[in-house]
């Protein structure tokens, strides 16, 4: 294990708005290729945390090393060029271009091309920008305008831009927020298998339990700020204090459930 | 000493009804998400209205009667306008908000002159507030002293209002959240209408005192319009104490800065707002603003690249257009300049908009910037007319890239806002500096040399250069730039993720946008073959937007359409009516209202639904429409 390179450390990150403390001394790693999973309550800190690692916030303490560089209190777009790709909440997308003109963008930027006034875009890297759409399956849907898809369909679509600068990282906020059951369960396989290809690290939020356990490597609990509790699908499961404020007693719940329907 | 105290006293007396204006601006803001532009004619409105008033009754009850009347009267004016116009609109983009309010100051500007006449009016002196106060040998009016007395009592009166009355709960809950409020049951339809009466009245108000201390005119509204937006930007859209703290910092500003630099005070004011952007982008007391939610029906159209069918029919219209000469006579010709240089300035305007998402209400800055590059080049330095032509446009872009810098910072109106306060700062440069501008007599004979002189030759020129330009901001358009420019618009977020510096790009755009439109600028000196101010003119500025809207915001090629359009119906307008403010601010409304999508834009739909109509039979067809 300890020939995989640690892409993301993290230590006594910390954060607090007026006198509420949302992030207190957190600190963890990830290593390439491990899908390490975020959970919590809400309230417990994980949007805080999500957004001083992706940039948009700056700790008030701690440090982040993303391959090897410091990157508390940068931007957002110094952090991508470094080789992270994200996904948000919900997602944003560019509606007025087609599918494959989405991923043209980003790979244009990618290649450092975003002061180019003279090629063409939509010729610009159409064979990447294909390879990446096949990758997410969206390859049918490349010349579609991105405004018409279906909400599960642009989540692909964001996991496809998130990739076009082959990150070394990828940090996913609820990525499967606000689909139906089935395509939750798709998405994820999905980027699990690209993650593994890839050896691509991935670090996602996520409130389905069932999407966490199934693919996370390795989950995270944070509850007010603090993380209670670090490790396997089964050790988290099995803790008592991750069970208390979040999990909750599944057995003694179906018994009160039960109950009540016989009563 | 007691002259600068009698001074600052002075501006404290003018903050009083730019405080009146700016909060009553704020406040509309706040519930409508409306900057109304129309505030100025309001509070020009009301000072006409105050000034026949008290003409008409006098004594002191005649005086104070007559100003307060007055408001209320234009308050009811403002009620009808906004139930008629703006509940129509609330749900347009901010940009066609901002030009339909346009257009009923446009109207305005025509009635008025219409009623009360072209000149100037001297209205009565206050009862009780004629004479003058003696302070260490220097004069203070004894209605200044009210005036800067009233600024702080009408402060604690929308305070008490905002505060303790049920209705300013309910103004205040829908500035947070208006959705809310109204899905709380509150009737947002009359909501809105009381405000927007409110904030009318207060201008009406402020206007109507104004009378004792300054003429009445048809040109006050555009110069209160301006300060205004400079008091709302700094103290922050949507507070009312930045209103007022804003309003006295510009006055004192204004009252000292005479003193300080006498041509060009307006400098001083556009350092401090300059210097208030970079520390506090959303004003002194302002919070900055979510982002913008997405308009309904934007269109998701992807654009795409000419086919080569629609290119020869391009190739052909330009031949046909070359062929003018053939068979027009020299005015006819002249025309066809003038329409050409404004499709490339509509064209630079419409790169800015369409492509970077940023409506400039200041466009025309860049685009007289660079008539006086040329004229400065041509008239005093004496270079030839090709490098005056060349060297010319770079002023526009000097100005573009000062004045973008800040102006990207922001976006929305507030960007709206700064891009007219920054023409208008450079138009009263061009104005006041007359030992270098020549100020309002403006720099004459500036004649394009002997191998261009002649107007089809000129007009070859002017055609090859606007040919020129419309193509290569179209290969810009499909550029990585262009697309770079689009995803900033689209998505600053997801533009920010892939690591596009957002700010930059728009920036970049904005210097683009400002040389091209100072080349239509080089071109229009050597046709007029003089300069003056108006080339740096709000009116100006917003011709181009409203040949942008004409031929349709959302397409490429609207804007060539537009200009050669709306340039044609505007000479032929001017030259058949008086009225033609009056006419062309009730086109704009009228195609706010009636035609948002513009000629182009119209003419796509009809095509789509035609396609689409007959693709239905075929199985598995699904249009996917597209904008050229």
């Amino acid at each position: 294990m300890s020939m995989v390179p640690t892409l993301l450390s993290v230590e006594g990150l910390s954060k607090s708005y007026g006198g509420v403390h949302a992030v207190r001394g957190v600190s963890f790693e990830l290593k390439a290729g491990e899908i390490l999973a975020l959970i919590g309550p809400n309230g417990a800190g994980k949007s805080t945390c999500f957004d001083m690692l992706n940039g948009q916030k700056d700790p008030d303490s701690g440090r982040i090393k993303l391959l090897g560089e410091d990157t508390a209190g940068r931007p957002p777009r110094a952090i991508c060029r470094l080789g992270v790709g994200r996904t948000f909440q919900i997602t944003a997308t560019f509606p007025t271009m087609t599918v494959r003109e989405n991923v043209q963008v980003a790979l244009v930027s990618y290649r450092g091309q975003l002061f180019n006034l003279w090629s063409s875009t939509p010729w610009f890297e159409q064979g990447e920008a294909g390879r990446l759409l096949e990758l997410v399956g969206m390859g049918g849907y490349a010349d579609r305008p991105c405004g018409e898809l279906a909400y599960g369909d642009l989540k692909r679509l964001e996991l496809a831009v998130a990739l076009a600068n082959q990150p070394k990282l990828l940090l996913m906020d609820e990525p499967t927020a606000g689909m139906a059951p089935r395509e939750r369960i798709e998405l994820m396989r999905l980027t699990a298998r690209i993650a593994r290809e890839q050896s691509i690290g991935v670090l996602f939020t996520e409130h389905d339990m069932d999407v966490v356990f199934e693919h996370a490597d390795r989950i995270l609990v944070l509850n007010r700020g603090s993380l209670i509790a670090e490790g396997s699908p089964e050790q988290v499961r099995g803790n008592r204090e991750v069970r208390a404020v979040y999990l909750g007693e599944g057995l003694v719940y179906d018994a009160r459930h039960r109950k009540g329907l016989s009563v | 000493m007691a002259f600068y105290i009698v001074q600052f006293l002075t501006g404290l007396a003018s903050a009083a009804s730019l405080f009146l204006v700016a909060s009553g601006l704020s406040i509309i803001f706040g519930v409508t998400r409306i900057v109304n532009f129309a505030h100025g004619a309001f509070y020009m409105l009301g000072a006409y209205v105050a000034f026949t008033l008290t003409d008409r009754f006098s004594g002191a009850l005649g005086f104070w009667g007559g100003i307060v009347v007055a408001a209320l009267i234009i308050a009811a004016v403002g009620v009808l306008v906004e139930m008629a116009l703006l509940r129509r609109i609330y749900h347009s983009p901010e940009l066609f908000q901002l030009l339909a309010t346009f257009g009923l100051t446009l109207m305005v500007e025509d009635l008025v002159v219409l009623i009360w006449g072209p000149s100037e009016l001297l209205g009565r002196r206050a009862p009780g507030f004629k004479g003058a106060v003696d302070f260490f040998g220097q004069n203070i009016p004894s209605y200044d002293l009210f005036l800067i007395a009233l600024g702080p009592i009408v402060l604690g009166i929308l305070w008490l209002l905002f505060q303790r009355t049920r209705w300013g709960v309910l103004v205040r809950a829908a500035t947070q959240d208006r959705d809310m409020v109204a899905a709380l049951g509150v009737n947002q339809k009359w909501l809105f209408t009381s405000v927007f009466a409110v904030g009318v009245f207060l201008a009406a108000l402020g206007g109507a005192l104004q009378i004792p201390r300054d003429a009445v005119h048809h040109a006050m509204d555009l110069r209160i319009i301006v300060d205004v937006f400079v008091v709302v930007v700094i103290g922050g859209l949507g507070s009312i104490i930045g209103a007022f703290v804003a309003a006295v910092l510009v006055s004192e500003l204004n009252a000292f800065g005479i003193l300080i630099f006498p041509k060009i005070s307006i400098i001083l004011v556009f350092l401090v707002m300059a210097a208030v952007l970079i520390v506090r982008p959303w004003g002194l007391f302002g919070k900055q603003e979510g982002p913008a939610r997405r308009t309904p029906g934007l269109t998701v159209n992807p654009w795409r690249t000419l086919t080569s069918g629609e290119r020869l029919a391009a190739t052909a219209a330009l031949i046909i257009a070359a062929a003018l000469p053939l068979f027009s006579g020299n005015y006819a010709l002249t025309i066809g300049s003038e329409i050409a240089i404004f499709v490339i300035f509509a064209a630079s305007l419409h790169f800015l908009m369409a492509v970077g998402g940023l409506a400039s209400f200041g466009h025309a800055a860049y685009f007289g910037l660079g008539a006086y590059g040329v004229a400065f080049l041509a008239k005093m330095a004496g270079l030839p007319m090709i490098v005056s032509l060349l060297l010319g446009p770079l002023l526009g872009c000097l100005g573009a890239a000062v004045f973008g810098f800040f102006a990207v910072q922001l976006s929305g109106v507030y960007f709206a806002m700064l891009t007219l306060a920054f023409a208008q700062i450079v138009w009263s440069i061009a104005f006041q500096w007359v030992t270098v501008t020549g100020g309002d007599n403006g720099i004459l004979g500036v004649w394009p040399e002997k191998w261009a002189a002649s107007p089809s030759h000129f007009y070859w020129l002017s055609l090859g250069i606007a040919a020129l330009m419309v193509v290569g901001l179209r290969i810009v358009v499909f550029s990585p730039f262009g697309f770079a420019l689009r995803a900033t618009r689209d998505s600053p977020l997801r533009s920010e993720a892939i690591g596009i510096d957002g700010k930059r790009i728009q920036w970049t755009a904005f210097v683009i946008a400002g040389t091209v439109a100072g080349v239509a600028g080089a071109l229009f000196a050597y046709l007029k073959g003089s300069v003056f101010p108006d080339s740096l003119g709000i009116s100006l500025s917003v011709d181009a937007l409203v040949m942008v809207l004409l031929g349709g915001v959302e397409t490429i090629s609207g804007a060539v359409v537009g200009a050669i359009v709306y340039k044609a119906l505007n000479i032929w307008l001017v030259s058949q009516t008086d009225l033609s403010k009056l006419v062309l601010g009730a086109f704009i409304v009228l195609i706010v209202v009636a035609f948002p999508k513009g000629i182009v834009g119209m003419l796509e739909t009809i095509r789509n639904r035609r396609r689409s109509a007959s693709a239905k039979s075929a199985l598995l067809a699904s249009p996917i429409e597209t904008a050229e």
